[in-house]
């Protein structure tokens, strides 16, 4: 019965593309054709517009709004207000943290560029015209930029609307300007281990607020049809069926008269996993204008107003004995959430998973304490490109480490080796609660030293050292926590952290995969399909993957975290596996044998023992719509919803390598060794691909990524001239390498790789940078490691002599 | 991120740009590559009512030598001057220079014209403008007239052109066979204006320099022309001293203001280092031929 017996097992699983197979991103032939169908290429008829009018203040009251002169202009059709929308319930709105957020500014404004009216017009002419013409009148207020200085007894109270409450969702609060105080692990013990400690090392260690600043800017087309009272939203969303579930509990639409579409989306790295005012307020204009109504950021909005990422102030600690075997780690951090709590973190997790700060080290106690604040900033706190909290877990351990190794003077790989949690300690619990699936530290970081021939480079420092030059060398040996996750242990807006895929297969041999997360360029339609392939036997070139439409796609937590892979990826492979046990009841039918006679054989079932009968899938792909066994219903179909039982954990070892010109400050990435450990590696060219984008953003932060205020909480710089992207020609050329250490609960072994380069990056490179100054006693310098910020460094210590 | 209204002009001539000019005074702004002008526009900073598009005008185009000077017109793109053997073989300067301004495409629409007449104080041409002693011609209602680089930079969009006159023509005396210029830009990354940039054009007798102009970019309210680094290197053999003291100098004249790009401070060395390299790497061209 077999087509393609001629061929080799070899030939057939080649023809599969399966896992493994580092087959072409699907994608890209649109992308790069510039056919790719992105919000604002989305046209419908009747479409008008909006912007908005935005603060000039970073925290002033609203004494008046003046719209006539704006609906006077040619074009514009409504100027909405707080005022409009508080009848409706939607001046303000619920966030992801329990929170709630202006939609409108009502009565004050909270940040410099808030949003405090929406202008409604034929285009956006017409409506950037109507912007200019409204007059806004404030009276302005006492500022809070520094974090620091937010639970002072006299500090401005930035949220009356909230002041009388001791809860603003995420347990009990001390101050008015106070959000949460979260803390995990054994404070006495901690406490008992420092005291007894050998050595101890104190570090502030600051992570500067960023921005995930994705290609393309927020955005959405919001469309009511009010014949069939069907609110449709085109948008630039991470997870559009969590808002559409929120959309419903905003606007009270039943969700079955909701449909939200991601389209095509340009990069997401965290800012579009919440909802912002320009969805609600496109969607009321919709409403009240009977028209679709078009959205979309200007790059400084983006920048300024949508939800930033880090802003966190750290002070990190550790104890250990004469060889530097860490006893003990102790964290404090405040965190500056901005004007309302919009981070997006599981609910239960105000400081995500900030726990996992132990990292890749086998560290007997630790307490960790995390303490959230409004300012007069724009509000977010989400996580760029990598699980929640978890690059600044990763950043603070990592330095810590470095630190601890130059003050007990032993080299910064040997202080790892001492440290690392051992291949047969795991599956290990960490002190501070996580369950690690899996790990094998100490053969990553030895065959990177090997590749780069650390020795040599040390010899080379010395040489360089001797000359007066600056030369570092950074390690990062960095653990992530990503797939979330369990839903006994996150959820957001009460949702647990599952997903799904729902897969179709055709007559013919071909296959439909929906999945509940959205690909906004990681590569889903390649790298699912190809997952599907080696599970049901199809090449995964006759498998189409969809995502992003909830009227079609099964219910997903979106993407974000590195989560699709560990869990809708898992999803996949439980959803084909169920197809392929359907298939092997109607193979055992078509070869009229018993189920049990049968093995699975790359794209067909064969008698075992007779191996030249055999039912390839493509022929039980038919006959499940013509020829099933009595009984059976028709189709080839199932959906599968994954709970994942733990998180996954995937490592790396990355060494970065540094010169610094003495005179400018300016440093010279001459060399970056990436070493993943993603578990299972379904295409390896996807993975090299999200290597490089992540360690190019992690560049990025560790180099000159930074949201600056001036004193009147002004924010600088946003634009691409001051915020730093880096070109081709800025950044370095990328070593990938990788072992395999396949997670052990996930059905395929796959843990996710798109954060490691963030997580890991960030801190080699500033490991490098402080490394070149290691001689002179330099244990810490801030990021972004901009040109003056060094200069500053070799100034005081007199290297630029 | 959008424009308001204006009314659009694309004349054919000189004469025609001249007279528009002239009609709507301050309302009216010339659009040369608009790499300046339509971002200024886009965030509603600049609201001309008339803008004037010279790309129409081929007597604004091209590059040659005559009269010993090199006659590049204003309208000549970035990309131009990167292009042209003449300057490549005569004033190397020149594409050194165009080659540290943005990038690529924004090379094939910005203007030499645009890049020096702007007045903006992060533009690069006009300190190399300056260390040439380039000349510009000038046009309005009453004529032609020519100013020197050197006294055409009052401040911060602040220059010797008026409303109604247009920049025809850069005109630099073609530099002597064997002379050494360098233009030594520090950025933060490709596209950036300079945290501090300097030009040095130095010619030498024997080994003793014989003529020593020094600028800076973006330290200051305008391109500025240190006089005095000058004079610190002429008559000397550009030795570290000679160097270390020019540099000096241009510090003293530096004032730039604290940015993103880091605090006065730092800028303020920066012009200092630039200058270094500048005149080291001006003084090695000039003694290797």
């Amino acid at each position: 019965m077999s087509d393609i017996k001629e061929m080799s097992l070899e030939e057939r699983e080649a023809t599969l593309g399966g896992i493994g197979s580092a087959r072409k991103r699907k994608e890209d032939a649109r992308f790069i054709r510039g056919q790719g169908n992105y919000v604002d290429d989305i046209k419908l008829p009747g479409m008008v517009f909006g912007d908005f009018v935005r603060s000039a203040y970073a925290h002033a009251k609203i004494k008046s709004i003046d719209t006539e002169a704006a609906l006077a202009v040619p074009g514009v059709m409504a100027v909405i207000t707080a005022k409009d929308l508080e009848p409706l319930g939607l001046h303000w709105m619920p966030t992801l943290a329990g929170d709630v957020a202006a939609v409108l500014a009502d009565k004050k404004v909270h940040f410099q560029n808030q949003e405090v009216a929406f202008v409604v017009g034929a285009d956006r002419y017409a409506v950037s015209d109507g912007v200019q013409a409204v007059d806004v009148d404030y009276d302005e207020l006492p500022v809070l930029v520094d974090p620091r200085k937010a639970l002072d007894a006299d500090a401005p109270i930035l949220r009356e609307d909230v002041q009388e409450k001791d809860n603003v969702g995420q347990g009990l609060r001390r101050h008015p300007n106070h959000i949460f105080h979260w803390e995990v692990g054994d404070k006495t013990a901690t406490d008992a281990a420092f005291a007894a400690a050998a050595v101890t090392i104190k570090e502030e260690i600051g992570y500067p607020r960023n921005h995930p600043s994705p290609m393309e800017t927020c955005g959405c087309v919001a469309s009511m049809d009010a014949t069939n009272g069907v609110l449709t939203v085109y948008g630039t969303f991470q997870a559009p069926h969590v808002i559409r579930t929120v959309v419903s509990l905003i606007t009270g639409l039943s969700e079955n008269n909701i449909r939200i579409v991601s389209p095509d989306v340009g990069g997401g790295f965290g800012n579009k996993v919440g909802a912002y005012p320009g969805y609600i307020c496109a969607a009321a204009a919709s409403i009240v204008t009977g028209l679709p109504v078009k959205w979309i950021e200007s790059r400084m909005d983006n920048l300024s107003t949508t939800a930033f990422a880090r802003d966190y102030h750290m002070t990190g600690e550790l104890a250990a004995d004469e060889s530097g075997k860490i006893t003990a780690i102790r964290a404090n951090v405040l965190a500056d959430h901005g004007a309302f709590n919009t981070h997006a973190q599981p609910m239960k997790w105000p400081a995500g998973f900030f726990n996992i700060v132990t990292g890749s080290y086998d560290v007997p106690v630790g307490h960790v304490e995390v303490d959230g604040v409004y300012t007069n900033k724009a509000p977010g706190g989400v996580a760029y490109r990598c699980s929640f909290r978890v690059t600044e877990a990763a950043y603070l351990i990592e330095r810590l480490i470095d630190a601890l190794a130059q003050k007990i003077g032993v080299d910064k790989a040997e202080i790892r080796f001492r440290n690392f949690i051992q291949p047969e300690q795991f599956p290990y619990d960490s002190c501070l609660g996580w369950e690690y699936d899996s790990g094998d530290y100490p053969t990553a970081l030895k065959k990177a030293l090997e590749a780069v021939d650390y020795e040599g480079l040390r010899r080379e420092q010395k040489e360089k050292a001797a000359k007066g030059e600056l030369m570092g060398i950074g390690i990062a040996t960095f653990t992530e926590i990503v797939g979330a996750g369990p839903t006994r242990n996150c959820d957001i807006v009460g949702l647990g952290m599952f997903d799904s895929c729902e897969i179709r297969v055709h007559p013919t041999g071909s296959a439909i995969v929906r999945l509940g997360t959205k690909s906004q360029g990681q590569g889903h339609e390649t790298t699912f399909a190809q997952i599907v392939a080696t599970e049901i036997g199809l090449p995964s070139d006759a498998i189409t993957v969809e995502e992003g439409d909830t009227d079609t796609a099964p219910y997903g937590l979106g993407t974000y975290g590195s989560r699709s892979t560990p869990v809708a990826g898992a999803a996949c492979a439980i959803a084909a596996r169920k197809i392929r046990a359907k298939a092997q009841k109607i193979a055992a039918h078509l070869l009229e044998v018993g189920e049990g006679d049968l093995e699975w054989e790359v794209d067909r079932f064969r008698v075992k023992g007779l191996p030249e009968r055999a039912a390839t899938m493509k022929d039980i792909c038919m006959a499940a719509y013509s020829n099933l066994p009595e009984g059976m219903e028709p189709g080839l179909e199932t959906t599968s919803y994954y709970d994942p039982p733990n998180f996954t954990y995937p490592f790396g070892a990355y060494v970065c390598v540094v010169d610094i010109d003495r005179f400018t400050g300016e440093i010279k990435v001459r060399r970056f060794y990436a070493l993943d450990d993603c578990g299972t590696r379904i295409n390896p060219m996807v993975i090299e691909g999200q290597v490089h984008g992540g360690l190019a953003e992690a560049f990025a932060i560790a180099m000159g990524q930074e949201i600056v205020f001036d004193e009147l909480g002004n924010v600088m710089g946003a634009s691409f001239l001051d915020y730093f992207i880096p070109t081709t020609v800025e950044t370095p050329v990328w070593e990938t390498d990788h072992t395999v250490t396949p997670s052990p609960h996930h059905p395929i072994g796959a843990k996710g790789v798109g954060e490691s380069p963030n997580v890991g990056g960030v801190p080699a490179f500033t490991n490098a940078v402080v490394d070149a100054f290691a001689q002179h006693g330099v244990m810490h310098m801030p990021m972004p490691h901009t040109a003056w910020r060094v200069w500053q460094t070799i100034d005081e210590l007199g290297l630029n002599k | 991120m959008i424009p308001g209204s204006f009314a659009y002009h694309r004349p054919a001539s000189v004469d025609e740009a001249v007279a528009l000019l002239g009609q709507f005074g301050e309302d009216g702004k010339v659009l040369a590559g608009g790499h300046s002008l339509i971002p200024m526009m886009k965030l509603r900073l600049a609201t001309p009512e008339h803008l004037i598009d010279i790309n129409g005008i081929g007597e604004l185009k091209g590059i040659r030598e005559e009269g010993g000077q090199l006659r590049i017109g204003a309208a000549a793109t970035q990309a131009d001057i990167l292009a042209s053997d003449l300057l490549a073989n005569t004033c190397p300067l020149l594409p050194e220079a165009a080659a540290l301004i943005a990038d690529p495409q924004i090379r094939y629409c910005g203007t030499l014209g645009g890049n020096v007449a702007n007045g903006d104080p992060g533009n690069d041409m006009p300190a190399v403008m300056m260390a040439l002693a380039a000349i510009y011609a000038l046009r309005g209602p009453g004529g032609a007239r020519e100013v020197a680089a050197r006294d055409f930079y009052h401040g911060t969009f602040d220059t010797a052109l008026a409303e109604n006159e247009l920049l025809t023509e850069i005109r630099i005396p073609t530099p002597a066979p064997g002379h050494g210029a360098s233009y030594q830009k520090m950025k933060r990354k490709v596209g950036d204006y300079a945290t501090a940039a300097a030009a040095a054009v130095l010619s030498f007798d024997g080994d003793r320099c014989a003529s020593a102009a020094v600028t800076l970019t973006n330290v200051g309210e305008a391109a500025i022309f240190v006089t005095e680094a000058g004079d610190a290197l002429v008559g000397t053999a550009v030795d570290d001293t000679a160097v270390a003291e020019a540099a000096a100098r241009a510090m003293a004249l530096a004032a730039p203001v604290s940015d993103l790009r880091g605090p006065a401070e730092y800028r303020t060395q920066m012009a200092g280092e630039m200058a270094r390299r500048a005149i080291r790497t001006a003084a090695a061209r000039a003694k290797g031929g």
